[in-house]
């Protein structure tokens, strides 16, 4: 250790120009060998992005995902967990020997992406907005970057028809509800989304009206907000299997009060099913649309635009 | 006569004793740094065993690594050039600094429960880094990414010192600074902070308030050499003073009033003692986030194991809490690979049992 110590101070000035140039040097020697074998391994951030790179049969390339990335379950069960995609750790990331990473926008921190790519990692960050175009764009991104161009476009195409169909069913549809998302509760108060979330664009796209669309992001309501947002139906964003007993809702006070309650209108989805904004989002808009509007035939809509 | 003899043989014996003592505290303390330092080289999720760092550490120096090394050892120098080692610099600088803040706190307050934070500099730093990343995105001209590496350190330093000299001007009358003031009113500016800081959660959307709560929880994840080359002249400036600090604040222990009877400076210690810390403190929020427990474990457990004498507690606080940091950060980092856990979860983890087990294992309660 002494002895390490006085070769550094004998040979300080060598040993910065070392270290100045060693990261330049060892990308090529890092990339070489995993772009020979001509095998992509991949570092998968963000729910959608994971569940897309599933959808499109390549998960044998995905090398670690992060906490977000809830579906398929398969996903977090089988592959490393490199932690929540606002907080990544470089060493982390890099411990998996990945060639290239996909995150949503919005994954971070800042330094840790600076140093990554320092490292040479190849890091694509994907627009992440809730709505029918982004799912398209991500998927088609996707498929460049995987050299997937084909099962890409086949996906994109089915997932624009989907989004097609809605709109159309959407236009058959007479009558609004007023639907509140409900994301669980805290201190038995239930936390509603307002607009600028993901659960108002699903709303939107299921026919919807946001009921709690006079205020952004998500809150907790109170009472009488509750009874003056009026919902006709309420939907539980449900994060797992357990979760509040959803049938006694109606028993309490502020809901008690709402349409809703009087016609008993609980709609319970899987919160990653209903906000993840992946493949299956048109699917699940159509869910959503069809548990608001039962009267609507669950076949194709007649008119095809 | 001779009874008075006896008395000063027996005070010389004691004094040698502990000097014995303090040079033996040194001694081990230097080898645990060393040692921790080797530790926290060769672990994290990317295993580099000693045998491996030794043979990096070869190749750096000699300065002709690019030739024949295999790719496996040329990830595992960038992994320990570029990630690891200045994240070990940085632990060893923050622990160092916090915990030498930490004494000096204890000292100039005269009651055990100071710790840095009780400058205001905690909870104006998370108060100012809070308010940026919730309501930062309406500064124009600040886009994400400038946001998280320049205007969030900003702000949480400008708010640390801003709290702080608003607290020492509270505290300060004709040029006398209470001590007492300033720690009730450190008191009820952080009641104040933690409110303004609730309401910009209730305010925040869903990544906002994941910001915030890792912010609070502290991490040396994104660590880099730039960010050490700005923390390590300040924790320079600090570790230089105190050995200027340490007689003034011995003194000081004797009270306010006796110090300046033995012809201390006490305002001019204090203030500068406030500023250093601030500073420092600032500085260490505003890379990684504020990080509990170091400044207040650290200051104790020194004092039950090597006296109150500043001239061995405070150099000894800087090397315990670098070791402290150091090996908790070497943890932080392997506990949930390829994740990291937010430090400030793991110093309260170990310091909160042990510091309770400190306080159990005294036959006598403190008094305040």
């Amino acid at each position: 250790m002494l002895q390490a110590i006085g070769w550094a101070f004998s040979n300080g000035r060598r040993a910065r120009r070392a270290r100045n140039m060693l990261p330049l040097a060892l990308l090529c020697a890092a990339c070489a060998p995993a772009l020979a074998a001509g095998q992509q391994r991949i570092v998968s951030v963000g729910g959608s992005i994971t569940e897309i790179i599933y959808a499109l049969g390549a998960q044998d390339r995905i090398v670690a995902v992060d906490t977000t990335s809830l579906y398929p379950a398969e996903a977090l069960r089988t592959k490393p967990n490199v932690g929540y995609l606002r907080q990544l750790s470089a060493e982390g990331v890099l411990s998996q020997t990945p060639t290239l990473m996909i995150a949503a926008e919005g994954a971070g921190p800042a330094d840790t992406l600076g140093l990554l790519k320092s490292a040479g990692l190849r890091v694509m960050l994907l627009d992440e907005q809730p709505s029918a175009r982004s799912v398209i764009d991500k998927i088609d991104e996707i498929g460049r970057l995987l050299d997937l161009q084909q099962p890409a476009q086949e996906l994109s195409a089915k997932v624009r028809k989907e989004f097609e169909d809605l709109d159309a069913r959407r236009k058959t549809i007479a009558k609004r509800l007023r639907v509140m998302v409900i994301l669980g509760f805290q201190n038995g108060r239930a936390m509603a989304a307002g607009r600028k979330t993901a659960a108002d664009a699903m709303i939107a796209l299921a026919g919807g009206i946001n009921a709690a669309g006079a205020m952004d992001n998500y809150k907790q309501l109170s009472d009488e907000a509750i009874i003056d947002a009026a919902p006709d139906a309420v939907v539980m964003a449900q994060r797992g299997d357990d979760d509040v007993l959803p049938a006694s809702i109606f028993d309490q006070g502020a809901f008690k009060a709402t349409p809703a309650a009087a016609t008993h209108n609980l709609i319970q989805m899987n919160a990653n099913y209903l906000l993840g904004f992946g493949p299956r989002t048109a699917q699940a808009a159509q869910d959503l649309m069809l548990r608001l509007y039962p009267a609507m035939s669950p076949a194709k809509p007649a008119t095809k635009p | 006569m001779s009874s008075e003899t006896a008395t000063a043989a027996q005070l010389r014996s004691f004094v040698a004793g502990r000097k014995r003592r303090t040079h033996l505290g040194f001694l081990i303390l230097a080898l645990v740094v060393i040692l921790s330092i080797v530790v926290a080289l060769t672990s994290g999720p990317i295993s580099i065993s000693p045998q491996r760092l030794w043979a990096l550490a070869r190749s750096a120096f000699d300065g002709q690594s690019s030739g024949q090394t295999s790719p496996g050892l040329a990830r595992d120098a960038l992994v320990l050039f570029n990630i690891r080692l200045p994240r070990i610099v940085l632990a060893l600088l923050l622990g160092a600094a916090l915990g030498v803040s930490g004494t000096v706190m204890q000292g100039l307050f005269r009651n055990p429960l100071a710790d840095p934070g009780i400058v205001g500099i905690s909870s104006g730093a998370a108060l100012a880094a809070a308010l940026m990343i919730v309501l930062g995105h309406h500064i124009p001209g600040v886009d994400p990414a400038l946001m998280q590496t320049v205007a969030l350190p900003l702000a949480a330093f400008l708010g640390g010192l801003t709290a702080t000299l608003f607290l020492y001007g509270i505290a300060t009358r004709e040029g006398q600074t209470s001590v007492a003031t300033m720690l009730l009113a450190g008191i009820a500016l952080a009641a104040l902070a933690m409110a303004c800081i609730g309401l910009l959660i209730f305010i925040s959307d869903d990544r906002q308030l994941r910001d915030i709560t890792f912010w609070t929880l502290g991490s040396l994840g994104g660590a880099n050499w730039q960010k050490v080359a700005v923390v390590a002249p300040i924790v320079a400036l600090l570790l230089g003073a105190t050995p200027l600090l340490a007689r003034g604040m011995n003194a000081l222990s004797l009270g306010e009033a006796a110090a300046f009877h033995l012809g201390v400076p006490v305002q001019i210690i204090k203030t500068v003692c406030i500023v250093l810390v601030a500073l420092a403190v600032g500085v260490s929020v505003a890379v990684a986030g504020t990080i509990g427990f170091v400044g207040i474990v650290v200051p104790h457990l020194l004092r039950l194991a090597v006296g109150a004498d500043h001239r061995t507690l405070l150099p000894m606080s800087a090397m315990a809490g670098a070791v402290l940091l150091v090996i908790a950060d070497a943890i932080a980092r392997t506990i949930v690979a390829p994740a990291d856990l937010p430090i400030g979860i793991l110093t309260a983890l170990i310091g909160g049992p042990f510091f309770l087990w400190l306080l159990l294992r005294r036959n006598r309660n403190i008094d305040l």
